[in-house]
C-alpha cells in the first residue's frame, strides 16, 4: 500500500472529527469527535512507523493513549458536574461563563 | 486484487462510514457504538501494518475502557435522541463546509508528495519484545511522568466528581 493512501485516510478522520466538533452541540458527542481526530493521528504515526521501521513512533501512539486516557477521565467528571448543576449537556449553556 | 488490499478497503470503508455514523446519528448512545465500530477498523488498520501490540492495546484501552466510561455517563444521564440539542442548519452547513476546505487544502498540499510503499516484509517492531526494549531504554523518563500525570488525573477527576 502507498503510504499516501494511509495519509488521505487519516486526514479524512481527522476532517470528519473536526466536522463532528463544529456541528454538535451534545458536550459527550465533541469529545468522542477529538477521540476521533487523536485516532486519525495515531493511525498515521503507526503507518509512518512501518514506513521508516522506526519504534519511536509506536511509542509515541502509547503516549497519546495515555494522555487520552486522562483527559477522558478528567473531561467526564467536568460534563457529569455540569450536568448536576444545569440538567443538561448543551455547550451553548456554557456560555453563561462570559457573564 | 489480494487479500491484503482487500482487507485494507474493508477496513478504510469501515472506518470512514463509522466516523460518518458517529457525527450523523441523533442518538448519543448509537454514536458511542459507531466510535467503538470506527476503533475496531482502525485496529484491523494496525495489524495489517504489523503493529500487533498496539492494535491489542487500541481495543483494550479504547474501545474496552474510554468507550465503556462514555457508555456509562451517556447512560447515567439518560440521554436519547430526544434530549438531543440541535444546532440550527446553518451552523452544521458552516461545520460541514469548513471541515471540507480543510480537508481539500491538505489534500492538495500532500498530492505530489512522492509515492513510497509501505513493505510488507515483517521486521518485528511492532512486537512486544521490542517496543518494551524502547519504551523503557529511550522513553524511560516519559513513561515515569506519564504515570504521574495518571495519578494526577485520578485525582482531580475524584476532586470534581465529589459531591460538596
Amino acid at each position: 500500500m502507498p503510504i499516501q493512501y494511509y495519509l488521505f485516510l487519516s486526514m479524512a478522520l481527522f476532517c470528519i472529527g473536526i466536522m463532528g466538533t463544529l456541528m454538535r452541540r451534545n458536550a459527550i458527542i465533541i469529545f468522542m469527535c477529538i477521540e476521533l481526530m487523536l485516532n486519525a493521528v495515531n493511525l498515521l504515526l503507526v503507518a509512518f512507523s512501518k514506513m521508516y521501521g522506526d519504534a519511536s513512533a509506536q511509542v509515541f501512539v502509547f503516549f497519546i493513549m495515555v494522555v487520552a486516557a486522562a483527559e477522558v477521565s478528567v473531561g467526564l467528571a467536568v460534563i457529569v458536574m455540569m450536568y448536576r448543576k444545569v440538567h443538561s449537556v448543551d455547550i451553548n449553556i456554557l456560555n453563561r461563563l462570559k457573564h | 486484487m489480494d487479500l491484503y488490499e482487500i482487507l485494507f478497503w474493508f477496513l478504510t470503508v469501515m472506518a470512514l462510514g463509522c466516523a460518518l455514523g458517529v457525527i450523523l446519528s441523533r442518538n448519543p448512545i448509537s454514536s458511542v457504538l459507531f466510535l467503538i465500530a470506527t476503533f475496531f477498523a482502525i485496529s484491523g488498520h494496525y495489524i495489517l501494518m504489523n503493529a500487533q501490540f498496539l492494535a491489542i492495546v487500541n481495543i483494550i484501552v479504547y474501545a474496552g475502557a474510554i468507550m465503556v466510561l462514555f457508555l456509562f455517563v451517556i447512560m447515567l444521564m439518560n440521554l436519547n435522541a430526544d434530549t438531543e440539542p440541535q444546532k440550527n442548519r446553518l451552523i452544521q452547513l458552516a461545520g460541514v463546509i469548513s471541515g471540507g476546505i480543510l480537508f481539500l487544502v491538505v489534500l492538495g498540499a500532500l498530492r505530489s508528495t512522492p509515492v513510497t510503499n509501505l513493505e510488507r516484509a515483517d521486521v518485528g517492531i511492532g512486537l512486544i519484545k521490542n517496543l518494551g526494549k524502547t519504551l523503557f531504554t529511550q522513553f524511560v523518563l516519559p513513561f515515569e511522568i506519564s504515570s504521574v500525570l495518571f495519578l494526577s488525573a485520578m485525582i482531580g477527576a475524584i476532586v470534581i466528581g465529589r459531591k460538596e
